[in-house]
């Protein structure tokens, strides 16, 4: 995998939310390198940002979110800078996105085809309708439409929801974009949809050698699909890593608590789960100090003080917690 | 744990449901279709499957949320429900032996009620307290077991997160001190890391109570977790039930095996390095479900057998009951 060069440079991005009630800073701060034909996990729980942060980079975020600082960098240029048309010629063409529920993304009075048909003529690739139309087909039975010069006259409703999910996939990629959002993909679908949709994205990111950002909150889903994966808590990555790193050498409080307290299907014996108590904050009054702090077992004075800024705990692989500052002071007292 | 003692008992329990194809048609969707098993007094009984595979349906017939459309359902060795019988007993007294637990906290609660008034009306229902002080004590000993503050009793439901409105939803179930709850998807509507602090607590207060679950998820490994046994249903009929590990480390049926093998392992090399079984196509209507063996159309293994006589739950191992004629021997 070639990992050298950068396709998407997000630097120390803020996003915040001007409610009523008062500003809610979603996303506060946080950076990550994507590299080309790379697959990125971003985990976390609802309300962590993860989301949020994903709309920003195609432009896609409503009022009363915006984007406050920071920068997102895609091929060397500036995402946050460009107007309201080259928003439009970059969505789509570069950048695609495929969301949780299929239904309410597709329009439900047009059919597949001229959905389909009209994400390839809004971006003028200089097809034909004719063409188009080939190029709508195939693109259909490649993301496993059997039947599809039949189907492309149908209407969504008349897909089910993992046809209509491979439509949505068959419509993200049809321009061919280099970088591919997903957004829960697979949460609205059953375990056996969601296997076939998996695969079916591996499968098309190993053709088509797109990136993704794969979004989610399952953390099988992600040991299977991602390259490297990135940890949020409460608008921060708090860890990021490549895979195995994350699942088998997992530093920070919070993902080893995650791990810890999912049941299994390949666990031996029947283990009590450990659960990480509390709920998450509230982002209208986050604290002072580190945002898992009040969660977490092992919390320290200065936790609940300052921040904690990352550390590299191993190669590619940082976490954002005060606990490995002690490990290394240790570390330095022994030798 | 006695495993001998049936609490509960389902004989070809079905239901169902009306729905109108045209303007003279009716058609119905047979969302249970003759499910027989029995829970024992203690054990918590999981039920897993696709959605549209009838769970959530079999768990309301079962405690009469919805009418049965035949079958006999004994609960304690009291008839219940018969249909040849003509058996349907007033459900009252029972409800304060079998209680549910909804899986959409927020969509459960009355909006308008504050919690130590949802609570609280189980127990006028029932009258289960004598006076007023009798019964605010009660309230706050139930918010106390599911993890809540007594000044909680005041609040109305939406000043809750997802995990405590959950909490709510089992202190009802329990104020009138059930035997037999039916955890209708309890978790999969909380995050993550709540889900694991619930299924935490009602294991501790089935231990504590002596309480019987039917625990219904879509979740395999929570109900792996939580099961002594599991029973897998598919498109309104159940296809296999046995021990929870056995069932899960030597699945029998076809169904099952691709369930499992879809479900994604948060271990990288393990899930990368696994063969998985992928289905083809959909799961078919409920109202015109295929003959034969209801998973035929979409069963890697079927052969002309499957295609004409439907199989029956038969126990191919103590215990261990699976439906699929590619299980008989010879």
């Amino acid at each position: 995998m070639d990992e050298k060069k950068t396709l998407l440079s997000v630097k120390d991005l803020k996003v915040s939310f001007f409610t009523p009630a008062g500003e809610v800073k979603a996303v506060n701060g946080i950076s990550y390198d994507l590299g080309y034909n790379e697959v990125m996990g971003i985990v976390g729980e609802s309300g962590s940002g993860k989301s949020v942060e994903a709309y920003s980079i195609i432009g896609l975020l409503q009022s009363p979110g915006k984007v406050i600082g920071g920068t997102i960098e895609f091929e060397g240029e500036n995402v946050l800078e460009f107007d309201e048309e080259r928003m439009r010629q970059f969505r789509g063409n570069k950048v695609s996105m495929i969301f949780q529920n299929p239904m309410t993304c597709l329009n439900p009075v047009y059919t597949i085809g001229n959905q389909l048909i009209e994400a390839l003529m809004c971006h003028d690739k200089g097809y034909t309708k004719e063409q188009a139309r080939k190029r709508a087909i195939e693109m259909l039975e490649l993301v496993g439409i059997n039947n599809a010069e039949k189907r492309i006259d149908q209407y969504p409703h008349e897909f089910s929801g993992g046809m209509r999910q491979r439509a949505m996939i068959a419509m993200a990629l049809i321009c061919e974009p280099k970088l591919l959002i997903a957004d829960e993909p697979t949460t609205a679908l059953d375990v056996t949809i969601q296997a076939q949709i998996l695969e079916l994205m591996k499968d098309l990111q190993k053709k088509e050698n797109t990136s993704i950002i794969f979004i989610t909150h399952n953390l099988g889903v992600v040991a299977e699909i991602c390259d490297r994966v990135s940890v949020m808590y409460a608008g921060h990555i708090i860890e990021q890593g490549p895979v195995n790193d994350i699942f088998y050498e997992p530093r920070h409080p919070y993902t080893k608590g995650l791990l810890a307290s999912t049941p299994r299907l390949d666990e031996e014996t029947k283990e009590r789960l450990i659960p990480i108590e509390g709920t998450p904050i509230d982002l209208l009054n986050p604290p002072k100090g580190c945002n898992f702090g009040p969660r977490c077992k092992d919390c320290m004075k200065i936790c609940l003080r300052e921040k904690p800024p990352f550390v590299e705990v191993g190669e590619g692989h940082i976490s954002a917690c005060w606990l490995h500052f002690m490990e290394k002071r240790e570390e330095e007292a022994r030798s | 744990m006695s495993q001998e003692k049936v609490l509960l008992e389902i004989e070809n329990l079905r239901k169902y449901f009306s729905v109108k194809a045209g303007v003279f048609k009716k058609k119905r969707v047979q969302a249970v279709e003759s499910v027989s098993f029995s829970i024992f007094k203690g054990e918590t009984l999981g039920l897993v499957g696709e959605s549209g595979c009838g769970k959530t349906t079999l768990g309301r017939t079962i405690i009469r949320l919805y009418e049965p459309t035949s079958g006999r359902i004994v609960y304690d060795g009291t008839p219940i429900y018969d249909s040849e019988k003509n058996i349907a007993v007033d459900m009252l007294p029972f409800r304060r032996k079998m209680q549910i637990i909804f899986q959409d906290p927020s969509a459960s609660l009355d909006p308008r009620m504050t919690v130590g008034e949802i609570i609280g009306e189980a127990l006028d229902i029932h009258k289960l307290c004598s006076g007023s002080q009798e019964r605010r004590d009660r309230i706050n000993e139930l918010l106390d077991e599911v993890g809540l503050n007594t000044e909680h009793a005041n609040r109305f439901p939406h000043e809750f997160s997802g995990g405590q409105q959950q909490r709510v939803g089992i202190a009802r179930a329990l104020a009138v001190e059930p035997e037999f709850i039916v955890c209708d998807e309890p978790i999969s509507a909380l995050d993550v890391s709540i889900q694991s602090q619930v299924v935490n607590m009602l294991e501790d207060l089935q231990a504590e109570k002596n309480l019987t679950y039917l625990f219904i998820a879509h979740d395999i490994s929570v109900v792996r977790h939580i099961s002594n046994r599991i029973g897998v249903m598919y498109l309104g009929q159940m296809v296999e039930l046995g021990e929870s590990y056995e069932v899960c480390s030597r699945p029998m049926h076809p169904y099952t095996q691709t369930l499992l093998s879809a479900v994604p392992l948060p271990d990288p090399v393990k899930s990368r390095a696994r063969q998985r079984i992928l289905l083809e196509g959909d799961i078919p209507s409920p109202v015109d479900p295929p003959s034969g063996c209801r998973f035929h159309t979409r069963c890697p293994y079927a052969t002309d057998r499957c295609r004409q006589e439907q199989p029956r739950l038969k126990e191919h191992i103590s215990g261990h009951y699976a439906a699929c004629h590619l299980l008989d021997k010879g």
